[in-house]
Formats: C-alpha cells, sequence, structure tokens
C-alpha cells in the first residue's frame, strides 16, 4: 500500500517535470491594488487569475502554462515606470497587462516602445492609442459616446453640461462629447474640469444649476470626485446624468445609498448584472474562486478576456511569443473570442477591440436596467481617421483636435 | 428678491468652502499651534472619524450622537498614538513629521487591509431647500454652524476652563509649570487627543457627504495644511480668518471659471500671503495689535 503510494507520487512529480520541461510564457500584471484607484482595479488582478486558472486547468497556451508576476502599482506613476522596466529587463514577461488611469498608461508606454515589449491596456478610455506595442481591450469614446449621447439628446433634450476629470482622460472625453453634441445638433451650456483629489462641490453644483442643462455627462475619476453625485443630490440637483465611467468601473451604485445616483445612464461593455446565460456563468465562475468580491466591473471582464485573446493569438502564431508573429496573427484580423458580453474581435488598423455596449440605467433603488443594447460596436475612429498599425507605427496618440495625418 | 436670493448663493459659497477650512485645519492648528507638532497622520485622524461614525450609524446611534462617537474614538486613538510615538519627540519637529507621515501611511493602508476599499456610506440627511433659482442642502448649512461653534467652543475650552491655563502654561515655559505641580505629561497627552478628535469630528461632520475610502482624509489634508501655514501659529487669530479669507478667494474664483481657477486663486493666495506675512495672518495681527 505504502509502495503504491510511492509510487503514485513519484510519477506524478515525473508527470509536473515533464510538463515543466515546457517553460511557463510569463505574463507580467501591473495594476493598482493600493491607492486611490484601487476599489476600481484590484479585480482586473482577479480576473486575470481567473482566466490563467481556467486555461492552466485546460493545458495551457499551446501546451505552455501561464505564470503571473503581479506587482502592486499603488496608484503611482512612478511605480508603473519603474515596475514595467523591471517586468520586461529583469522578470523577462512575454506580455505585460498594465495601468488604470491613462495618466499612469502613458507614464508606461514610452519604456514598452523602448524595450520592445507587448502589453496589454484593458480598460475604457479617452481613445486614440495608436501603437504597435500596445493592445488596447477597453472600449473607447466612439463606443461608448456615439451611442450614450444622442441616444440622451432624444430622451431628455439638447442643451448639455459637462464636468469632467482634468486630466488626458477627462479633457479628450470631453472633446468627444463637445462634438458629438454638435454634429447632433445640440448646445453645450457648460463644461468644467475638475482638478483630480477635489471632494467639495457646492460652487460646481451651482454653476450646474445655473446654466439649465437637459442633463450633465459625469466623466468624474477616482474617489474623491465621486463625492459629487451625494453633494449633487443633497442640495437638490436631480438632473439625469450620462457618463462612460461610473458604475461599469466604481460601482457607485452599490456604494452609495439610494437614490444618489438615480437617473443615471452609462454605456459600458459589461457589468455583472448583464442577464446573459454567458454574463451568469462567468460571474458564478468568478464568485466560486473569489467569493469576497465585492463587485465585478467592466475592466474585471476586459482583464479576463484579455487573457484569453492573448492565448488566441500566441495559438496563431504557432506558439510563438515573440512580437513579429503575434502582430503577423493580429494582422490577419481573425483574433476574437466569445467573452462573457458578447463576441468580441481585434481591430488589426488600430489594435482596438470591437464590443457589445450596454446602455446601464441607475434606477431609484439603484437596482440596473438596460434600455438599449447595441451589439458589436467598432473602435472605427483611428482607422477611419487614417491611421494603419499594420502599415505604420506612429508610437503616438491622436486626439479629435490632433487626427493622424492621412497618408501621403 | 432676485439680488436677495444672489447674495444668498455668494454667502452660501463663502460660508461652504471657509466651513470647510476652519473644520478640515481645525485639528492640525490646535497641534501645531499649542504643541508645535506638524501632525502628518491628520489626515488619517479625519477619516478614522468618518469611519467611526458611519459604523454607529450603521449600528443604529442616531447621527448627532455617531458623530460624537466617532470624535471621542479618534481622541482616544490620538492620546494612545501620542503616548507611543510622539512624546518621544518633542523638540524634534523633523523628526515628528516623518514619524507622523509613517503613521499615516500605516494607518491608510491598515484600513485598506482590514476593511476593504471601500465602506457604504451614511447618507446625506435633512434634503434640500430653494432660494431663488436655485437649491441648496440644508446639512451643508450645518456643516457652517458646526464651524462657528467649533470656534466658540475652542476659544472657550483655551481661554476659560482650567486646562485652558494648565494648557497653555506648559506650552509657554513647560520646566516652570512642572515645577509648579502641572502634570505636562498629562496636559501635552490631552491636547494631541483634543487634535485628534476635532480631526475625528471633521470626519464625522463630512462622512455622510463623501466617498468613504482609506484615503479619504488626503482630500482634507492640502487645504488644511494652507489655512495653518496662512493663519500661522495662533488658532483664533490665524486659523479662523485665514479660513475667512481663503474661502472667499476660493469662491469668487471658481464661481467665476470653475474648480481648477478656484484651487489655482487659493494656492496663488497662499503664496502671496506666506511672502508678504511671513508668520502668517495671526503673527501680523499680534504685531499691529503691540
Amino acid at each position: 500500500m505504502t509502495r503504491l503510494s510511492l509510487i503514485t507520487a513519484l510519477s506524478g512529480i515525473l508527470i509536473s517535470t515533464s510538463l515543466a520541461a515546457d517553460p511557463p510564457i510569463k505574463i507580467g500584471v501591473l495594476e493598482d491594488q493600493s491607492g486611490d484607484f484601487a476599489l476600481a482595479t484590484i479585480c482586473k488582478v482577479h480576473g486575470i487569475q481567473l482566466a490563467a486558472d481556467e486555461i492552466n486547468a485546460k493545458g495551457g497556451i499551446a501546451g505552455r502554462p501561464i505564470q503571473l508576476i503581479i506587482y502592486d502599482t499603488q496608484s503611482d506613476n512612478t511605480r508603473y515606470q519603474e515596475f514595467m522596466r523591471r517586468v520586461l529587463q529583469k522578470d523577462k514577461a512575454d506580455v505585460v497587462f498594465a495601468g488604470f488611469s491613462s495618466a499612469s498608461r502613458e507614464a508606461y508606454r514610452p519604456i514598452v516602445d523602448q524595450l520592445h515589449g507587448l502589453c496589454f491596456y484593458n480598460n475604457q478610455y479617452e481613445g486614440g492609442v495608436c501603437d504597435a506595442n500596445m493592445i488596447v481591450t477597453g472600449a473607447v469614446p466612439e463606443q461608448q459616446f456615439s451611442t450614450l449621447i444622442p441616444w440622451m439628446m432624444e430622451k431628455y433634450g439638447k442643451k448639455v453640461y459637462t464636468i469632467a476629470a482634468n486630466y488626458n482622460f477627462g479633457q479628450i472625453s470631453a472633446e468627444w462629447v463637445r462634438n458629438i453634441v454638435k454634429q447632433n445638433g445640440g448646445e453645450m451650456v457648460g463644461e468644467e474640469f475638475i482638478p483630480l483629489g477635489v471632494s467639495q462641490f457646492s460652487q460646481t453644483i451651482k454653476n450646474i444649476q445655473a446654466a439649465k442643462p437637459d442633463f450633465v455627462v459625469t466623466l468624474l475619476v477616482g474617489t474623491a470626485q465621486s463625492s459629487y453625485y451625494e453633494q449633487a443630490r443633497a442640495g437638490g440637483l436631480e438632473l439625469p446624468m450620462a457618463s462612460s465611467v461610473n458604475v461599469g468601473q466604481g460601482y457607485e451604485h452599490k456604494r452609495f445609498k439610494p437614490p444618489t445616483l438615480a437617473n443615471m445612464y452609462v454605456t459600458t461593455n459589461y457589468i455583472e448584472e448583464i442577464d446573459t446565460p454567458e454574463s451568469k456563468d462567468f460571474v458564478k465562475r468568478w464568485r466560486a474562486k473569489f467569493p469576497n468580491e465585492p463587485y465585478i466591473n467592466q475592466e474585471g471582464e476586459n482583464s479576463y478576456l484579455a487573457v484569453y485573446l492573448y492565448k488566441e493569438m500566441v495559438e496563431k502564431a504557432n506558439g510563438s511569443t515573440k512580437i513579429p508573429d503575434i502582430r503577423k496573427a493580429i494582422a490577419t484580423g481573425g483574433i476574437s473570442f466569445d467573452a462573457p458580453e458578447g463576441k468580441v474581435t481585434i481591430d488589426p488598423k488600430s489594435q482596438h477591440m470591437s464590443h457589445t455596449i450596454y446602455l446601464a440605467k441607475v434606477n431609484d433603488d439603484h437596482s440596473i436596467s438596460f434600455p438599449k443594447i447595441w451589439p458589436d460596436i467598432k473602435p472605427y475612429w483611428l482607422g477611419e481617421a487614417g491611421a494603419d498599425l499594420t502599415k505604420s507605427n506612429p508610437h503616438t496618440q491622436y486626439t479629435p483636435s490632433d487626427p493622424p495625418k492621412k497618408a501621403e | 428678491m432676485d439680488i436677495a436670493s444672489a447674495i444668498f448663493g455668494f454667502l452660501y459659497q463663502i460660508g461652504d468652502a471657509a466651513a470647510f477650512l476652519v473644520l478640515a485645519s481645525a485639528g492640525l492648528a490646535v497641534v501645531f499651534g499649542m504643541m508645535g507638532v506638524i501632525n502628518m497622520a491628520h489626515g488619517e485622524f479625519i477619516m478614522f472619524g468618518a469611519y467611526g461614525t458611519a459604523m454607529a450609524v450603521r449600528a443604529g446611534l442616531p447621527l448627532p450622537l455617531a458623530i460624537a462617537a466617532g470624535s471621542l474614538a479618534t481622541g482616544v486613538i490620538g492620546v494612545i498614538i501620542e503616548r507611543l510615538v510622539i512624546c518621544r519627540l518633542y523638540g524634534r519637529p523633523l523628526d515628528t513629521i516623518v514619524a507622523t507621515w509613517g503613521i499615516s501611511l500605516i494607518f491608510s493602508q491598515g484600513t485598506l487591509i482590514l476593511l476593504g476599499s471601500s465602506f457604504p456610506s451614511a447618507g446625506t440627511p435633512l434634503g434640500s431647500f430653494t432660494v431663488g433659482a436655485y437649491s441648496y442642502s440644508w446639512y451643508r448649512l450645518i456643516l457652517m454652524l458646526a464651524a462657528i461653534v467649533l470656534l466658540v467652543g475652542l476659544w472657550l475650552l483655551v481661554n476659560r476652563t482650567r486646562f485652558g491655563i494648565l494648557a497653555r502654561a506648559t506650552i509657554q515655559m513647560p520646566q516652570m509649570a512642572e515645577a509648579l505641580g502641572v502634570k505636562t505629561r498629562v496636559v501635552y497627552s490631552l491636547t494631541f487627543g483634543l487634535g485628534a478628535a476635532l480631526a475625528g469630528l471633521t470626519g464625522g461632520l463630512y462622512a455622510p457627504t463623501m466617498t468613504m475610502v482609506p484615503t479619504m482624509g488626503s482630500t482634507f489634508i492640502l487645504e488644511a495644511f494652507v489655512t495653518v501655514v496662512v493663519g500661522g501659529a495662533d488658532v483664533f487669530l490665524g486659523t479662523a480668518p485665514a479660513a475667512g479669507a481663503l474661502g472667499i478667494t476660493k469662491a469668487i474664483f471658481t464661481s467665476w471659471q470653475g474648480q481648477l481657477t478656484g484651487q489655482i486663486a487659493l494656492l496663488v493666495a497662499v503664496i502671496l500671503v506666506i511672502r508678504l506675512l511671513p508668520r502668517g495672518l495671526s503673527g501680523w495681527i499680534l504685531k499691529e495689535r503691540s
């Protein structure tokens, strides 16, 4: 009996060493697990861990197991630069999944380019990053605003007031809103940029009341700025709100007392309330692994599906993790995955991703309903503006007022 | 009526900005002005007060009692910290900065680990009222009232009670006070505890209006420090007028061009005051008097 168990134990060791003969594929994970953004980003790490476990249980990527190298970037841009160097140079990661705020992404992106790394940015953002070393799985303004703003203007009226966080994300997103409002014959009655970390909004609330908009676009970022909603409600400001960042990232509807967020509309590519069988199954698997997760947000799902997309790319490249091989696989246009939100596909021109966009409405009791769903919305802007990563690699971020130069 | 409502709106904004500055800086000003200690953990004391208040509300206490409980608990934590760390560092202001900064990191990170990245907020009570075309929050009027009550109460405590006399004696001439039988160690502990309790009170008062996260104290800390720097060492001659002046500056510029301009104006005002009055408003007022 003991001999038998010894043999099984030995054979177990043999099997595991034969597996270990295939070197693991190293995925670096740089996400904020502490600091101002931790609330929205801890679940990105969990999404990556869940996907890695599932893939490893089924034999890994092209027969190689996934090894995660996880660092806490502490909501601090300089930490991103430090850890990005370490994970690419010392740990020799094959690919890195990194970043929440656009400021942090722009802090580490030159390092990825300089060290010829490959990096996934699994986060909704202001759009325009045109860099062959970056793959973006988050939603971009043409996906979130070209759906949300016309819908809101039709339902509530054409006078719009924007309050936005004052850094690249807020400024460029506000520019998108301004353009879409104008294209649809509306009027911007006000626009205010709020420094990060501001938590007192009395005067802003009064400015909004003075401008009498039909709805307010809230592009506030970070936990300090989210104090706005409580203060606006207490101050008697009950206008409908439209946003691309709330609910889907910081699950404010779960954290604030109803009806603080009532009548807010958000376009998101995933939140845990989505009622499809795929989404329900995803939530079940997630909660089995992380029973104490406060909320599974859109960036959690983006991070989860990014691991599967990377698997798809490596396997299309016949098991190679070299960047030229991966880029050839992307250029075929055939990298897609049946994600919890629905089918997603990587666009070779911009290396951004198509999404199913859900319009989530926060009700008076803070439950969520979905008045509209737009399937397969493509990240069209960079391609239409003339960018094409399969032909040239400008390593830059474009904005609507600073678009790519049309090909000569 | 239109002019009256415009004036009310303007005064409300000034009161709101000034109340925030007074409440944010009172605890810091007491600890700095009376003990010469620069407390970098001030923001975390505010966070403790807010968390304590929210916990007490969830346990079923009415909000005013919950705020008192949160404030008291923070005061007790302050006394413990003074006994463990601060009391070894008197007369070494630079060392206290490093030590209290370390304490602040431990507190905010410890809260994140123990209680998670967010905490359900209590919700702002009392609703809103309308003047002219604008609506306002009742609770923010209470905050303005609280700032005034706090200043009056603090003045009475320092100038009209035995504790106040002993504290001032200890601060002015510790050896002489001790020779006369004052237990200066106890006075120091209690003064630091008072500063912490005031920070806790601020946290409790603002808890219903803010997002509850371990880093919430940091949104008070900048305003608290600039108010104390502009005010100078005296709480009453310094902090209160400084909060008033900075509140007016901030309200005017925010209503004119938005939050960013308000923030810039506030900091430019601070630079101007420090350049022209290096010892702060209270130093200037005392000099004018003498």
